[in-house]
């Protein structure tokens, strides 16, 4: 695994740090990013809010089962899809968010010390992050929700601590960047503590990345969530779940197809806004697609505005 | 290169020695009794001892734990609370049939993700580029039980072309079980075919404005052979280095295809495992699954180095 490290880092290590108050206002310029980050913050709304938008209590009977009454009609138990899907995104939004901050919290915080207390520290930590690398997260996250029992919190637990690995990497590889950088330096000799200089000094200079990290982390996490309570495994009835009403809707493909279509399309939607937003993000942090861009060309979500002009030669 | 095969070889042995370890201590995370869990409330003393008994849990911790490294060297990897069987009964088979349908599909999803992320970065900025890159975030954000479902209902419902059937081996019906191989491998391919042609095409967008790929071009090379020997070759690098990523997975993908499209490969034997609290069966589908990930990494690894001399004299 080793090898694989420095190839499928996307950002060069010594690329100059980007503040996020920057990253943020850039990310807004380019129109696609900026429509999914809408996008998300409305799914975000829309979650929140569930409770008061949706027209019937999602565990209440309002129509006969199956049936085309409601907005997107009503389910196996005669329950309102439409009310079912917004607490779903609720249920799956929640518990993404959630295990991605215990993931960021605990993977930046071995990353940090990993990089800055030196090769034994660094060496054990990033080997332990190995290992857990070598189980399939499906896999492990199914054998861990079945032994622990399969209550939110655990499926929570479990997908945070699987998510670790890849912010420490992160974190881990700019810090050792950054750890002879002169301002670096200068606080060391300025006397300021450790943990001072971990997260005043170092910790804002590796946040950009973090960030998109984050964004594409919670789109694995949804579908890792989806896929667990796909199999039964997540949330449980009467509580919905993206992933649970997907596997309702497998069991009525014959007779309610719309019963699958819907929850697929709002996963499908919230992963693929993420996805968009994430790679948005990742990209102005490239600095060999930074420097180049005008204006116009990052509006556009043109990473390659010189290579129009070669097109002649590349083909 | 032989030395670092060893070392690499030596960090894959630690590893599975820790694996296996975070799997023994797997089930005696369990909170209470994991006898009287995998049993339920409604077991009699008798059947907890049994139980106890067959996990081998009377045993001090010490014992247990060297116990269970001597069977599990020996290719014993316990035995099914619910059948009585022991594990490796049926798991190899089950694991074979995962593999076929990962194996196929990481091959497929390799072939065409390679070309089309090649055709995106010959064509960069057109619209054929566009066109695929748009193609390749959407099918990356496509949870692959989505994929499998809706391919489920498509062509078996709506345009029956692959009704649902029976499984059957290669060796009893070679047709048959090509039939219902086309739907897993298809789903299964989906979203590892987007990730190897974004990373194809990111790669070749480098080598192509490589220093060595205008020396090329000056030479008078031609574009073709520019494209194929200079500019792919070397962006295949990364390129082996995702694919193993993949791999890893796929191998977690197929448990959720395996149960949508009921495939007889580890899904069924785990997911049974896990709803009948069957823990052995539950410990050696992990430990199987992490195996086959730490082999295809160390072989990942090696074929980064034989591909790139670089990696080799650094």
């Amino acid at each position: 695994m080793t090898l694989t490290d420095g190839i499928l880092t996307d950002t060069p290590v010594q690329a100059p740090p980007v503040r996020p108050k920057n990253l943020w206002r850039r990310a807004l310029r380019n129109r696609r990013t900026a429509i999914a980050g809408g996008f998300l913050v409305l799914a975000t709304l829309v979650a929140l809010l569930a409770p008061l938008i949706a027209p019937y209590d999602y565990r209440d009977m309002v129509g006969l089962p199956l049936s085309p009454d409601g907005l997107l009609g009503t389910d196996d138990f005669g329950r309102d899809v439409f009310s079912r899907l917004l607490i779903a995104l609720r249920t799956t939004l929640s518990v993404a968010v959630s295990s991605v901050i215990i993931a960021g919290v605990i993977g930046v915080a071995l990353g940090l010390i990993a990089g800055y207390a030196g090769r034994i520290v660094g060496t054990v930590i990033m080997r332990a992050i190995d290992i857990l690398l070598s189980f399939p997260p499906v896999v492990l996250a199914i054998a861990a929700v079945a032994i622990l029992g399969d209550e939110l919190v655990n499926v929570v637990l479990v997908i945070g601590v699987l998510y670790i690995p890849r912010f420490t990497r992160i974190v881990y590889s700019q810090v050792l960047a950054l750890r002879h950088v002169e301002y670096v330096e200068a606080a060391q000799i300025m006397g300021a503590s450790t943990p001072n200089i971990l997260l005043r000094t170092i910790l804002p200079n590796v946040s950009a990345p973090i960030i998109v990290q984050v964004s594409l982390s919670v789109s694995f996490a949804i579908q890792l969530e989806a896929g667990l309570s796909f199999l039964g495994l997540g949330a449980q009835p009467p509580l919905p779940s993206l992933g649970s009403m997907v596997g309702t809707g497998r069991d009525f493909l014959e007779v309610q197809p719309s019963l699958l279509i819907y929850p697929s399309i709002v996963i499908v939607a919230v992963v693929l806004a993420l996805n968009v937003f994430g790679d948005g993000l990742r990209d102005l942090l490239d600095p060999r697609k930074r420097g180049a861009l005008s204006g116009r060309a990052e509006r556009r979500g043109n990473f390659y505005p010189g290579r129009a002009k070669r097109r002649g030669n590349v083909r | 290169m032989s030395q670092y095969v060893i070392r690499r070889l030596g960090l894959a042995a630690v590893q599975l020695a820790v694996v296996g370890t975070i799997v023994f201590f797997l089930i005696r995370l369990i909170p209470g009794d994991p006898a009287r869990a995998s049993l339920g409330e409604s077991a009699t003393e008798e059947q907890v001892a049994a139980a106890r008994q067959a996990m081998r849990l009377n045993e001090p911790l010490m014992g247990q734990f060297f116990g269970f490294w001597g069977r599990l060297l020996k290719g014993d990897l316990g035995t099914s609370l619910i059948s009585g069987r022991p594990v490796m009964q049926d798991l190899p088979s089950r694991l074979a049939n995962s593999l076929e349908l990962v194996l196929l599909a990481l091959a497929i999803a390799v072939l065409i993700g390679v070309l089309l992320g090649r055709i995106a970065a010959t064509h960069a900025d057109r619209p054929a580029d566009h066109l695929l890159v748009g193609g390749s975030i959407f099918g990356i954000s496509l949870p692959v039980f989505v994929i499998g479902t809706l391919l489920l209902l498509v062509f078996t419902f709506w345009i029956p072309i692959l009704p649902p059937r029976r499984f059957v081996t290669p060796w009893a019906d070679p047709l048959g079980h090509l039939q219902i191989l086309i739907l897993p491998v298809i789903t299964l391919a989906g979203a590892a075919c987007a990730v190897i042609t974004r990373m194809t095409r990111a790669a070749m967008l480098e080598t192509l404005s490589a220093d060595y790929v205008r020396t090329a071009r000056a030479k008078g090379v031609a574009e073709k052979m520019v494209v194929r020997r200079h500019a792919l070759r070397t962006a295949l690098v990364p390129v082996v280095a995702v694919t193993t990523v993949e791999l890893t997975t796929l191998i977690g993908g197929t448990v959720l295809v395996e149960t949508i499209f009921g495939w007889p490969g580890i899904s069924s034997l785990l997911m049974n495992a896990v709803g009948q609290r069957d823990y052995p069966v539950i410990q050696a589908v992990v430990l199987a699954t992490a195996t086959v990930v730490i082999l295809v990494n160390l072989i990942g690894d090696m074929a980064v180095r034989t591909l790139d001399p670089r990696t080799t004299e650094s």
